[in-house]
């Protein structure tokens, strides 16, 4: 990228050593979330899900991560993973780090817990104004919370452009070009940056962390920050902020389980057959 | 009853999207005056179907060529809520991908929060409770607003509501003034393409035809689309084969993508993760093909068959080709 982008470093020259800087920094706001594979729990008491005790890298984040490191190996450029979590989470960020990022940003803070989308918007926001990255990717939504609203919440409260639904991501001089997900197909949209664009599921193929990844991470670096930090006051966060309540946590009557027979060659028969029961053949 | 309720409608080819009809009927069963509010679209078709689902009046936002919908529909209706007479209560946006960029624009500007994933609504003291499926739908949690002023945002979910023709006559068009939304309307679209595969929508079909990974491989997912042909429905997918790139997001179903509600759904190779059975568990019937018995599918089929993809999929397409 040249400097139309306004965010751009170049070459910082001290004394007779020449650093290379980074050409386009990109961040990606992932979730740590408790593996999917264990079902939750709600607080009886504070109807929200009890924080698991180890939390992973969500995996719909993990083609964030990947567009980013693609698009910053190809351009020189700076990853850096940004997540809200309680102190201890460290292992999604861990993760990301292990499959290249460059640096994480741990965001933690008691007065976060119970905290809505539009909160975490908020902290996430004040993180990027902070990290002035040129680019914010995240997921469409996460796994957990699913609420998919996050991305075009950041957005706003920075007043940069989005584009939702990427599948796939070109980056330009000073822009991106997206292909976006839509009801009948996809559009391209041109997106100047600074912009936040959210990452569909499959759009790239996330790489493994290798070994050598994995040593790495241990040494990258990592910024720890609390909400003052990042200028935010306690009330408008977590569980003071939310301004929503759960009234009521209700189990829903089971589906009643049918029929179920082994295949024993003439199982597409039984199929047939209940098919044309229901009148659909 | 709430007072003014205000639905966001999307066009569609040909009208209107079903999902901004079955928020109409949500709306009027909760709202003593409904009024649409939409983006692009012709203003006049558009008022004659909202009307007639019960809209009093269509607010319409003339979207500039190659504009996205979500800023610029998000800082316009946020303009709208603080000059309008009468404030609308709620504001009814679908889970869709227009619907969700304009639910966040309009959260963060007028500094409120959303409820999302909504399935049903209900009334209690003037305030509407927004109820949402959790754990793979085993739990519903109930949730309302508290102290957070102006109108209450609610994301629902597609199908979650009936559509109903009231009757009414075209709603008048009113026009909804564009704000200048500076660089955050700075992303253009510079060509649309659809990719419309032949046969009915995924969240419209009567039949949807599923696969996931029992299937083994990506090739093994025309098994899936030449099923789906034969039964006149649509395919669809789990998440782990859309994760793995076997096929596009547009055909997930589940938690994270559509959600379906057909007469019939058949489940291929698919165990039945919460994520999915969220999706999918509402349809009228569910058969599953899965060679692990112990998989959660048939906890939630009408006919489990306990077996081999690979070879009841073939016998059944071949059974169906010679019924012609």
């Amino acid at each position: 990228m040249s400097g139309q982008a306004g965010r751009c470093w170049g070459r910082v020259v001290i004394g007779a050593v020449e650093l290379q800087t980074h050409t386009v920094r990109i961040a990606v706001c992932v979730k740590q979330i408790p593996d999917p594979a264990d079902p939750g729990k709600l607080d009886p008491d504070t109807k929200t899900l009890v924080r698991a005790e180890k939390l992973i890298l969500d995996e719909s984040d993990s083609y964030g991560v990947e567009m980013a490191l693609q698009m910053a190996e190809a351009a020189d450029g700076e990853v850096v993973v940004v997540s809200m979590a309680p102190e201890e989470s460290f292992g999604g960020l861990r993760t990301a780090l292990a499959m290249g990022a460059d640096r994480a940003i741990l965001i933690s803070d008691e007065a976060l817990a119970g905290s809505d989308a539009l909160g975490t918007a908020k902290v996430l926001a004040a993180a990027m104004r902070r990290a002035e990255p040129d680019l914010i990717l995240t997921a469409t939504e996460s796994t957990d919370g699913y609420t998919g609203t996050v991305p075009a919440q950041i957005a706003e409260l920075l007043g940069l452009p989005s584009v939702t639904f990427a599948r796939s991501v070109r980056l330009g001089d000073g822009e991106v070009t997206v292909q976006r997900q839509t009801e009948d197909g996809h559009d391209e949209v041109l997106c100047p940056l600074p912009a936040v664009l959210s990452v569909t599921a499959g759009a790239v193929e996330p790489r493994y962390p290798s070994f050598k990844g994995i040593m790495a991470a241990k040494n990258k670096p990592t910024d720890r920050l609390g909400i003052a930090d990042l200028g935010i006051e306690a009330g408008e966060v977590g569980w003071a902020g939310a301004r929503q309540e759960i009234v009521e946590v209700a189990p829903v009557p089971a589906r009643q389980a049918g029929e179920v027979i082994d295949d024993d060659g003439s199982g597409h028969e039984r199929i047939v057959a209940y098919l044309e029961e229901l009148k659909v053949l | 009853m709430l007072g003014t309720v205000w639905v966001h409608v999307e066009p569609a080819p040909g009208g209107v999207a079903s999902i901004s009809l079955e928020l109409l009927a949500a709306a009027i069963s909760f709202g003593q005056r409904v009024e649409a509010v939409c983006a692009g679209g012709d203003p006049d078709a558009i008022s004659a179907t909202v009307g007639e689902h019960g809209a009093s009046l269509l607010r319409h936002l003339e979207l500039p060529g190659g504009a996205l919908v979500g800023p610029l529909l998000g800082a316009s209706l946020a303009a709208a809520v603080g000059a309008a007479d009468d404030p609308p209560a709620a504001i009814l946006l679908a889970t869709s991908y227009d619907g969700r960029d304009v639910a966040g624009r309009l959260s963060a500007r007028l500094d409120v929060p959303v409820i999302t994933n909504v399935t049903e609504l209900a009334a209690s003291d003037g305030a509407l409770v927004g109820i949402e499926p959790i754990f793979g739908g085993t739990t519903n949690v109930h949730t309302r607003f508290a102290g957070a002023g102006g109108p209450q945002l609610f994301l629902i979910r597609p199908k979650s509501f009936q559509a109903d023709a009231v009757g009414g006559a075209p709603a008048p068009v009113a026009d909804l003034p564009a704000v200048d939304c500076g660089a955050s309307g700075a992303a253009r679209v510079i060509g649309s393409n659809a990719e419309q595969a032949a046969g009915p929508k995924l969240d419209e079909a009567a039949v949807v035809v599923s696969g996931g990974r029992g299937l083994g491989e990506a090739g093994k997912y025309e098994m899936i689309e030449q099923l789906a042909e034969l039964l006149g429905g649509a395919a669809g997918a789990s998440r782990a084969i859309v994760d793995a790139g076997w096929v596009p997001y547009s055909q997930q179903v589940g938690q994270t993508g559509k959600v379906v509600k057909p007469d019939v759904y058949i489940a291929c190779g698919i165990s039945g993760a919460t994520q999915h059975l969220v999706g999918m568990k509402n349809s009228r019937h569910i058969v599953a093909v899965n060679k692990d018995a112990e998989a959660p599918i048939f906890g939630v089929a009408d006919l489990g068959i306990v077996g081999d993809v690979h070879q009841v999929l073939p016998r059944l397409i071949e059974a169906l080709q010679a019924r012609g």
